[in-house]
């Protein structure tokens, strides 16, 4: 895998060779786990061993809990305080699976800016990032449904709020909204498909993993400065890179290391602190909570879904030329999914040639403004809808779509990049500037 | 680099910033009550976990259920820690609907206290989790984890939250309580002074009754709660030596490479 010239998995002895000539999982383990990495990379290249993790547990946390769980409207509830009262370890089970999904999207979010601010999606790697995408997506949809399992009011409520949303699609909204419930409203059949596919889209995403790691492994990783492996001669990608084992995975469990000490000071002193209080009240149809707030992980597409109301001109033409097919409801529901989709498009909405953003000055700013916008939305999202948040949340958006849909293909035409370093080695040398007549002593993995 | 900070910073702003948006607004704020349970290291009051259970058992009980707790569970270590004798007695004044029977039945320990009798009267199980006293800056910020999220403090201003007013709508008595979402509810004042006698002196005032009934109910929300913070400290032991391992086992891997003095 990968063009960067890097040596092979050779079998040595009679019984590798025998498994490698009929199948040579062996190698491409090896090939697989020695990858050649650019040594320069940062503290944000940390999240995919987390992001890793945290299917991992969710995995695991996840199949044991659904042995104990009761998927109807009469016993899920129940079975929930059953596993955290009765169930061995079961309190420390869910509170792990609870807030894992809060970590994984902590991970996750952090992932995406950090392949935003330094090219990542760009050439030859959109596959890549569109195949995270999707990811992320999955994401969000396994999350939604896992919320609604516990059968809490915010479960109840979330569940109707957001199948509602399809409900808002023209023409084949209603129909589309019933097949989804299985029924007329959110009900046992919505918990019993909710819960077959919360099981199942993991292990979708898992496999998905595997393309976005086999995609990442052919074009190589990106870095820092966005300049590619030299892949000439492989005396020159050595001087680039290092292998992945030992040097990034024990870097990379450092780091996760770290992070599991926040994750286990949170699951252990404070594991309701994400988690809005109503879901501790079995669902009830007969009483709408007074706000109904999604998880954090969804408050800023939720604040771009609620920013478009009738009263905005945009959504007026829209409606108009239309012929009020596109009315505020569905406006919203398409600026949502737009939100996502602008961002999956990003490989072919920045022309800028320079990869990384350290070196472009001004995108620097623009960039920054994103990141701010991002929490800007996650605030207004958990706010009522009323003044001044829907003003607030309305700027907020329009800044979101316009970084991706103006201020991106514009930068890369007015915008006058600095020059990147040669090579990885340059920036690397840079950094750590090599010792006079040092020795240079590279640990030997196969040791 | 100013890249990595901001994200970091950004992270940490995620994990502080959108925490519980507590339901059941009310215009008097809740204080927050120093509980033997709050913080990292609090655990119940056996003790109090006991006066609160006497009265849960002589007042709440006449309307309210707890249908998650099993009555066993007053026996375990961490909760009210009644001697099994003392369980056995205990669950014999109740009485549960047996399907078999097709009967009601006197109570046994591997039964769960009975449901809540009166129709509009909540189950009381998890009452301590499914309300958050602290709003703004308390439910906001990172003090809950010293303070808890208040749902045993809104338990206790609740109980003593009655202005005295009355009012009676659609033939149900309602009566004005500070603290209740809307300002007015069905519950008539619950607790007087010197409602239940505690056998070891305590106070019995409305208020130390309050606070007792309060922790006692934190208890029947969450009654794992001392495994689980001994579980975090493990895990978070664990993975502190493990980060320092494995930080000097990256130094010194990359040493070579990095080339630094």
């Amino acid at each position: 895998m990968s063009g960067i010239p890097h040596d092979h998995y050779e079998p040595k002895s009679n019984g590798e060779k025998w498994i490698h000539s009929r199948l040579p999982i062996v190698g491409l383990m090896y090939d697989t786990l020695m990858i050649p990495t650019p040594k320069n990379l940062n503290w944000m290249w940390i999240w995919g061993i987390v992001l890793t993790f945290c299917l991992a547990l969710q995995i695991v946390t996840g199949i044991v809990l659904a042995m104990h769980y009761n998927p109807s409207v009469d016993g899920a509830f129940a079975s929930i305080e059953h596993i955290m009262r009765n169930v061995n370890g079961g309190y420390m089970l869910r509170y792990m699976h609870m807030n894992g999904a809060s970590l994984f999207f902590v991970a996750v979010y952090a992932h995406i800016f950090r392949g935003l601010y330094y090219g990542s999606y760009k050439a030859p790697r959109e596959i890549t990032w569109i195949i995270g995408m999707i990811i992320y997506l999955l994401m969000m949809a396994t999350a939604f449904m896992g919320y609604v399992l516990p059968w809490g009011q915010m479960s109840f409520w979330g569940a109707t709020v957001i199948t509602g949303l399809f409900g808002a699609v023209p023409f084949i909204g209603d129909a589309l909204q019933t097949f989804l419930l299985g029924g007329p409203a959110v009900d046992n059949a919505t918990l019993n498909r909710f819960f077959s596919l919360h099981y199942l889209l993991p292990f979708v995403t898992a496999g998905l993993v595997i393309l976005h790691i086999w995609a990442f492994h052919t074009t190589g990783n990106n870095n820092p400065t966005g300049v590619p492996v030299r892949t000439t001669s492989k005396d020159e990608a050595e001087k680039d890179t290092l292998p992945f084992w030992p040097y990034f995975v024990i870097k990379d469990l450092f780091a996760l290391a770290v992070i599991l000490v926040v994750f286990f000071a949170v699951v252990g002193f404070m594991p309701n602190y994400l988690g809005h209080p109503d879901n501790y009240i079995e669902a009830n149809a007969l009483a709408t909570p007074a706000h109904i707030v999604p998880e954090w992980y969804f408050l800023p597409f939720y604040a771009i879904l609620r920013a478009f109301t009738a009263e905005v001109w945009v959504v007026q033409i829209a409606t108009f030329v239309t012929g009020g097919i596109i009315d505020a409801k569905f406006f919203g529901v398409l600026a949502m999914f737009g939100s996502i989709a602008v961002m999956a498009a990003v490989p072919w909405l920045d022309t800028s040639r320079v990869r990384s953003g350290r070196y472009r000055p001004m995108f620097k700013w623009w960039f920054a403004i994103l990141v701010v916008d991002f929490f800007v939305l996650m605030w207004v999202g958990a706010m009522p809808a009323e003044e001044p948040y829907a003003t607030i949340s309305l700027i907020a958006t329009t800044y979101w779509f316009a970084y991706f849909l103006v201020i991106l293909p514009l930068l890369g035409v007015i915008e006058k990049p600095m020059t990147p370093p040669e090579t990885i080695e340059e920036d690397f040398n840079a950094h750590y500037a090599p010792k006079v007549g040092g020795t240079t002593t590279i640990v030997n993995p196969a040791e | 680099m100013n890249m990595i900070k901001a994200t970091l910073l950004s992270a940490v702003i995620a994990f502080t910033a959108p925490a519980a948006f507590a339901a059941g607004a009310s215009e008097h704020e809740i204080e927050n009550i120093d509980f033997s349970f709050d913080g990292p290291f609090g655990s119940y009051d056996v003790n109090q976990l006991q006066r609160g259970l006497q009265v849960y058992t002589e007042v709440c009980s006449a309307c309210h259920g707890l249908k998650y707790v099993a009555l066993r569970t007053l026996g375990d270590e961490g909760g009210p820690m009644l001697p099994e004798e003392q369980v056995i007695e205990y669950s014999k004044q109740w009485e549960v609907f047996d399907a078999e029977l097709d009967d009601y039945r006197e109570a046994t320990p591997v039964d769960h206290f009975p449901e809540s009798g009166l129709a509009n009267a909540p189950d009381l199980s998890l009452m301590a989790k499914k309300r958050a006293a602290f709003h703004g800056p308390y439910g906001l910020g990172i003090n809950q984890l010293l303070k808890g999220f208040g749902g045993a403090e809104y338990i206790a201003a609740l109980l003593h939250g009655y202005t005295g007013e009355e009012k009676t709508q659609a033939g149900v008595t309602l009566y004005e309580n500070k603290y209740m979402a809307g300002g007015w509810i069905a519950m008539a004042p619950p607790l007087y002074e010197e409602a239940v006698e505690y056998a070891d002196g305590h106070s019995n005032s409305v208020e130390a009754m309050a606070e007792d009934v309060a922790a006692f109910l934190m208890w029947t929300a969450e009654p794992k709660m001392a495994d689980r913070k001994q579980a975090g400290f493990a895990g978070v032991l664990f993975l502190t030596l493990m980060s320092v391992l494995l930080y000097l086992t990256n130094k010194r891997l990359w040493a070579s490479v990095k080339k630094k003095d």
